[in-house]
Order: C-alpha cells, then structure tokens, then sequence
C-alpha cells in the first residue's frame, strides 16, 4: 500500500506535467490536424467552465442545471468593467468577474441547497432562468440586453521591458492555456486535498458524512462556491476570446451543453468536460458542414448523449479507464484476493493493537458519561420511547436488549440526535446535548454505528476510514483546500490503528462495494471508531452475521471495548451478555429492568416478558 | 396605466396559466412520487402535445379531436418512453435520470424542428368559444374562459383517478412508501407504465388546450418546464392539491407581475419560491421525507 501511495505521488506530478506539454504542444500540432485556434481556444474557455461543474456535480454529486447564471455573471461582470467603466486591466477585470461570481454563487447556493437531490435539480433550473431574464431586463441598462456588450478588448501584459499583447486566434491561445493550467493545478489540488476527500463522502452517503462529524451543508456550499467561481472566470474569458460577450451566456442552453459535455467526457475526472467540449465541437463541424446536416446535427448529437446515458454512464475517459482495468488488473485482483484470506487468521495481533488503543478523554476518570432524564418520543399516537432514565459511567461496557419493537434503534437515534426527543433531557459529558445536530454530538465524541450498513460506497475501505478520521483530525468545517490530504498530522496513523482494529488492514483499497458482507459489518463499526470517540453506541453490530463472522466479530469488540465506553444493541443474548458489563432491558419503550447479566437472565421479570415464551416452550 | 378592468382581466388570465399549470405539474409531481423519476422532458412532452393537435386540426379540421389526439398521443409516448428507457433508470442514481430524460427532450425538441421547422404554428380556437364574451363588467376572450373550464374538468378527473380509483389508491401508497407497497404483491411494474402515460398525458392534453392561446415553437415547452419546477416546490413534491394550490399562485404571480413589468415576473416567481423554501421547506402542501 505504501508503494501505491508514493505511485500516486509520481502520477500527481505526472498529470501537471502531462497536461502543461500537451498545452504547450497544441499549438505546433493541433493547426496540422486541421483545428482552428478559435476552436482550440473555446474548447479551453468551457474546459475551464467545466472544472468547477466537475468539482460540484462529478465530486459532490450535486447536478445543477444552472451555471449558466454564474458564467453569464462573471462574464457580464469583466465585460462591463472593461467596455463600460474604462477598466484598463484585463487580469484585474477578469478576477473581479471571478470574485462576483463567486459571491453571487454563495447567495445562489444558501437558497439552492436548503434543499437536496431532485429539489437541488429543480431549484438551479429556476434560478438559470430568473437570471436570464434579469439580465435581458431589470439589467439590461448595464448588460446591453439582447445586443451584449461589444468591444471587449483583447489582454496585453507589461513586462518591464516589452509588453505581450494576446490579441486573437493563436495569440490570444497563450493566455487562456495559462489560466487553463493554472485552472487545473488549483482543481487537483482541492480534489486531492481533504475537502475533496469529503466532497467524495458527501456524493457517496450525505448523511452519514454528517453523522461522522462534517458540516455537510458548509461543505456543499464550498463546493457550489467554487463552481462558481470557475464559471465566473470561464465567462470572463469568453467575452475576452470573442471581443464581445453574448447575453445567450445566460441562457438555459448553455448550462445544458455544459452537462451533455461533461457526461460525455466523463463525470468525475477534471479532464471530462474539456474532452466533452472537444467532441462536441467536432460532432458540430462534422455534422453541420460535412455531412451537411444542418440544424439537425443537434438530433443526432441528442441521441448520441441518450445512448452514452444509457450505456456508458461514465463518460469516454470512464469508458476508457474501465477498459484499462479490465486488461492489467487481472493480476492485482487476484493478489487483493489472497490478501482477503489473510486477516482471519490474525486476531490475536489485533488485541495487541487495541490494548494500545488511546481513547480520547481519560476512559477510567470516574462518573457519568451520559445521562438521559425522562427522554420520551412519541410519532403520532404511537408512543416509541416513554420515561426513560438512563445513565451510563465512564469505561463502562453496556448492552440493551428487548424484543423487536420495543424501542431500542428510537432511543439510540435520540442519543445521538438524529431524531429529537419528544420531551425530556440528554447529557453528554456533563453538557445538555438536546436538540443538537448529529454532526455537532459526534464531535463532541458520541457516535454511532448503524443497524444496517451507511458506507461510502463507491471509496475504499481506507478512505471510508480516512473521511471518519477527518471529521476527528480537522473538526466539522476547514477550508484547507491546497492542503495535502496526507499532510494532516496524525491520520495516517490513526487511519492505520483503525483498520487494524477492524481487522481491514489486509485489503485497505478494496472498494466497499468488493467487500464481503462481515467486512462491511466490521468497516462500519471502523467508521464510527474511526473518530476515536468516547463514546461509542453500537446498534445491532452482530446483525446478519454467519455463527463464524458472530464469534470473531465478538472478539473484535472484546478488544475494541478495552479502555472504551460502549453501548451495544442486540438479540444475539449470549454474544452479548457475554461482551458487557451491565444490560438495560428496554420492553415496549419503557425501561423494564437493569442489572448485571446473570442478574437479568435470573430476574423473573425479565424472564416472564422477554423470555416467556421460551421457559414455556420448554416446559 | 393600470385600470380596474385591466386588473381584472389579468386576474383571469392569472387563473387560465394557473389551472394549466396546475395540470401540468399534477402529471410531474404524480410521476415524481410514484416512480421517484423527476421528468426534465416534461416541458417537451407539453410542446409535443401542441403540437399533436396542431397536426390533427391540420388534417381534420376538428378542434375535438385534435384534442384527443394531443392527449393519446402523449399517453403512448409515455408509455414508449416507460418501458423503452425510463424503466431501466429506477435502480440507477437520480442523476442519471435528470441526465437521461434531459437527453430526451432535447431529442424531442429536434424533432419537431426537424419536421416543422422553427417557424412558429397556430391553431385556432373552435368556433363555439370563439370571439369574446361580456362579463358584465369586461370583455374578455370566450377561449380564456373555456380553457378555464376545460383545465378544470381534467383535474377533476385526475383527482377521481387519483383518490377513486384501485390504481389511485397504488399510486397514492407509493408517494407514501413505494417499498411497502412494493412488498404488498402488487404489480407495481404495470403501475409505474400507466403512471408515467397519464403524467404525460396531462401534459400533452394541456399542450393542446393551450394551443390556441399561444403560437407554438420547438422549444416552448422550456419556459413551463421552469414554471412547472417551480409550482413543484412551492406546492410540495408528491402533492396532487399542493400541485393545484402552486399552479394557482404561480399563474396569478405572472400575470399580475406582467401587468405592472413583464421583466420582473420571474423575479416575483422566484422570491415566492425562496420565501416558500425559507419558511416552509418543504413546500405549502408538501410532506417532509417524500423527496
């Protein structure tokens, strides 16, 4: 594994690299492939665009229909300056245009994103609209309506000693290749930064990227603000290429051609929307000129983007790269496979580590940890939780049973402040923790592993495990976007400690989707771990589990739960009783009975509601 | 200069937009919650309608029946579209359904341009709601006031489908809880055919009716496709009367807006919406968890 990474730090360099000789070769090369440099220079300007939409739709996994609001802005901006204001400095203009898109992407996003999924769509649809009408309108005195605003000039830089001019077609080529380097240096640094390993958590699972501790919504709105800032500045330039920037900027059309180039290039690989743009110019010329197709090459290219929906969803550099797979990896998937056999056999290094294990706050101080007073939850008429006092002392080991119904999965989510309690009081820590957010309580140190699986799919087990870590590491909102992922001191290690934990160090880059079913048990369990909390619920963690996978997993926590305080649902009584110090019996959401477990499996109460039916199909 | 009448009669073609709005965002917001397939070609599938009729009134003459041949024809195409494409995406993230039937619609509108050029076509009112009618206190156009009527006929059958009907009742479980209802045995693969024709046949039918009002061109149906989304979240996803209810209030925000400066009346739609996300997130009519 520390091969791959250092593998990742050459390829890093390699696509900078890459990226500046291909620009710096487009010019000797791309002329004798019959390319026009304004066509070049436009597929540059939405390459451009399209970083940031990548960022937002291809890492955060929000689509929005309208970044045409935020190109025409930032475009319209620069314009303005430069043709109406007397602005001299094309740099300068071109920054302000960025910068006000940006901040006009800030107000858009606060309103957009109070909603998620199909409502997010929707939203961003509308606002694409409203701003082209702003534009042909209310603003039309400042934006030139439907004529634009014509005569933008072209960018020259003083040197000192001799002044460049770009003026157009070749010359101009220089300085949009620049800003696109510049462009895509700054977007692989956020993708590999920690905000873009959190950008992947919330596209994979939002909720749990909350419920381990980051302030998704903060996140989100980073990630839109960014996508605006590059429409901005794709915008600016576009009315630098044309000496005249066009009010159909604003229109619905663009944010659509936008999206159709990004799908076809490839969602989620910075490069996609540059390629995309390539093809689609291509097609056009192709289709238009040469098969003389006219206005119905945009039939065909429709149908083109159906198809490729369907069929190859992740675009051409997808394609590609899944083919790359498909070819080299026989070999390493086979090797992953021996590595997947391995960690069975090495339990006892794992209780080495655990013992190791330094859990946050000093375990063994004495007292309550949590205390819940008179927690009651009702929906409706259905009374879930009622009356329930509860309290939980530092290191202690403690388990909940009570028949399906009663009311344990209700009371968990109520500590950790997924749902509000009905009436009643939750201290964590000596502090009132009521009506907080999940992801507030899991800083605190409180968190959860759920019932049924809540992974990020699509990463692998390592990162699932780093994202948890982070939340730990950087707080709920930072903004080291130029920031090193590996940088931050102490992941590695604490990422390591984890997966050893969980017994998931044999096959740390394995995409969850490749893992068996107890692996993902034992990664979910990591996650929660992952943030070193102290305190640790376990909803079920034995859940779905082969008799095998029950008896190792027991172990697992035996050793996680050293030094620890955990709180553990389940049905598998001996598993459990066997784990915990204490059990609390929850029976139709009241508190029933609490007690050692050989006080509650002698209590007669418990005995007579819970295990009735058992002692009289024995007898 | 705004005068009492002119109030008046923009209140009335306020409640013309807003019933065929409501109809149109009845046949997304049905489709969204049963299927959970949010419909980017629905603006489309309200131009391909006016156009259907435009096409049957050419060759027949009939007003009648150009309206019942927008309305099947959407239905058919809906179902096409269902079991062709649609149905191979409710297992596959929610963005590539906005991708895919984002597709469509372009491919929808091409088509049109392809056959019909860009040039905009008419297509007279029938001759019984022809001219004008005196109200007493305005004049105002016969069609207008049929559209009103007609739009309302059509939602009153929408909604006995809809809350009269065994399918009703599916559909209205799924918006609920499309799992449960999915483990009850019920055929729900021959449901989500049949919804997605009527929510397109709702619009195809509203593109006819609308027809004579306006001239019809490729690309119409993306301004209501706009206007649609934004009566969907202002009433509420999932929501028949919310549907009804956003329609109402988008309609009369544009007409009187339009009134006073027809370039701020997006603008006034757009607060609305804000207002409404900012106060009730979850729209007027809506139910928390259903997106």
């Amino acid at each position: 594994m520390n091969a791959d990474r250092l593998g990742n730090t050459q390829r890093r360099f390699m696509v900078e690299g890459l990226t500046a000789a291909a620009l710096i070769a487009a010019p000797f090369v791309l002329p004798h492939l019959g390319a026009a440099p304004d066509t070049v220079n436009r597929i540059l300007v939405w390459g451009m665009f399209g970083l940031g939409f990548d960022i937002l739709f291809g890492y955060t996994g929000l689509l929005s229909f309208g970044q045409s609001a935020l190109y025409g802005t930032g475009g319209m901006v620069s314009a303005y300056l430069l043709t109406q204001a007397g602005f001299p400095h094309v740099v300068t203009a071109l920054v302000i245009g960025t910068v006000a898109a940006a901040i006009v992407g800030y107000l858009v996003g606060l309103v957009a994103l109070r909603r998620t999924g199909i409502y997010f769509a929707m939203i961003t649809v509308a606002i694409a609209e409203v701003f082209f009408f702003v534009e042909f309108n209310p603003l039309s005195r400042w934006t030139g309506g439907e004529n634009g605003l014509p005569g933008v000039p072209a960018p020259s830089i003083y040197l000192g000693f001799a002044t460049l001019h770009f003026r157009s077609g070749w010359k101009l080529y220089p300085f949009i290749a620049f800003l696109y380097f510049i462009g895509i240096v700054v977007a692989l640094r956020i993708v590999r930064s920690p905000v873009g390993a959190i950008f992947r958590a919330i596209r994979e699972n939002p909720l749990r990227a909350a419920a381990v501790g980051h302030s998704v919504h903060a996140y989100k709105l980073c990630a839109f603000v960014i996508g605006a800032a590059y429409a901005g500045l794709a915008g600016g330039l576009l009315g630098v290429m044309q000496g005249f920037m066009p009010p159909d900027a604003f229109m619905f059309d663009t944010s659509g051609q936008l999206v159709i180039q990004t799908a076809i290039g490839g969602i989620g690989t910075l490069f996609g929307p540059l390629l995309g743009a390539a093809v689609w110019l291509f097609l056009q010329d192709f289709l238009q000129a040469t098969l003389k197709l006219g206005a119905t090459w945009k039939l065909v290219l429709g149908l083109i983007f159906v198809l490729l929906v369907c069929f190859l969803r992740r675009g051409i550099i997808g394609g590609l790269r899944d083919l790359y797979a498909l070819v080299f990896r026989k070999g390493s998937a086979a090797r992953e496979e021996q590595a997947a056999a391995a960690p069975a056999a090495t339990p006892l290094r794992t209780r080495t580590a655990a013992a190791a294990a330094p859990s946050r706050e000093g375990a063994h101080a004495a007292g309550p940890i949590l205390k819940a007073v008179d927690l009651n939850k009702r929906y409706g008429g259905l009374v879930a939780n009622a009356d329930i006092n509860f309290t939980v002392n530092r290191g202690e080991l403690r388990g909940i049973i009570g028949p399906n119904g009663a009311g344990k999965s209700t009371f968990f989510k109520m500590l950790t402040c997924e749902v509000p309690p009905t009436s009643g009081r939750i201290e964590f820590g000596g502090r009132d923790i009521t009506g907080m957010s999940v992801t507030d309580v899991c800083q605190l140190g409180l968190t959860k592993s759920y019932q049924v699986n809540q992974l990020f799919n699509r990463l692998t087990a390592r990162e699932n495990i780093t994202i948890a870590a982070l939340a730990r590491l950087r707080g709920k909102f930072r903004l080291d976007m130029m920031g090193g992922l590996w940088n931050i001191p102490g992941l590695r290690g604490q990422v390591e400690h984890t997966l050893e934990l969980v017994n998931l160090a044999g096959r740390p880059d394995t995409p969850v989707a490749e893992l068996a079913y107890g692996e993902k048990r034992r990664l979910e369990v990591g996650l929660a771990l992952a943030s070193n909390p102290s305190l640790l619920l376990l909803d079920e963690p034995l859940a779905g589990m082969s008799p095998r996978e029950r008896v190792e997993t027991v172990q697992l926590l035996k050793s996680i739960g050293r030094g620890r305080t955990m709180i553990i649902i389940d049905h598998d009584m001996d598993s459990l009783f066997e784990l915990v110090e204490r059990v609390t019996v929850l029976q139709e959401g009241r508190v029933l009975v609490e007690g050692t477990p050989d006080e509650i499996k002698s209590n007669a109460e418990v005995q007579e509601a819970y295990l009735g039916g058992v002692r009289e199909a024995a007898a | 200069m705004i005068t009492w009448s002119n109030f008046v009669s923009q209140l009335f073609n306020g409640l013309a937009l807003g019933a065929l709005l409501a109809l149109i965002s009845s046949g997304l917001t049905i489709i969204y919650g049963t299927l959970g397939v949010l419909n980017l070609a629905h603006g489309a599938m309200f131009m391909l309608g006016g156009y259907a009729g435009y096409l049957a009134y050419d060759r027949t003459g009939s007003f009648v029946l150009a309206v019942i041949a927008g309305a099947l024809f959407l239905l058919v195409v809906g179902i096409v579209m269902e079991r062709v494409i649609i149905r191979y995406f409710y297992r596959r993230p929610p963005e590539d359904q906005l991708l895919v039937t984002f597709g469509l619609s372009i491919c929808f509108v091409e088509i049109v341009r392809f056959f019909f050029s860009s040039l905009s076509k008419t297509v007279p009112p029938p001759k019984i709601f022809a001219g004008i009618t005196n109200l007493g206190f305005m004049f105002y156009p016969t069609y207008r006031l049929a559209v009103v009527g007609v739009v309302a006929l059509a939602l009153i059958a929408l909604f006995l489908i809809l809350y009269k009907t065994r399918l009703g009742l599916i559909v209205r479980a799924g918006i609920e809880d499309s799992v449960m209802v999915d483990s009850l045995g019920i055929n729900v693969d021959r449901v989500f055919m049949l919804v997605f024709g009527i929510g397109a046949m709702a619009a195809g039918f509203a593109g006819v009716v609308n027809a004579p009002v306006v001239s019809l061109a490729p690309d119409m149906g993306e301004a209501i496709l706009v206007q649609t989304f934004v009566v969907v979240v202002i009433g509420g996803v999932g929501s028949f009367p919310g549907a009804v209810l956003g329609g109402l209030i988008a309609g009369e925000i544009i007409s009187i807006t339009s009134m006073i400066n027809p370039g701020y009346a997006y603008v006034m739609l757009f607060a609305a919406m804000t207002l409404v996300l900012m106060v009730r997130p979850h729209g007027l009519l809506g139910v928390k968890g259903r997106e």
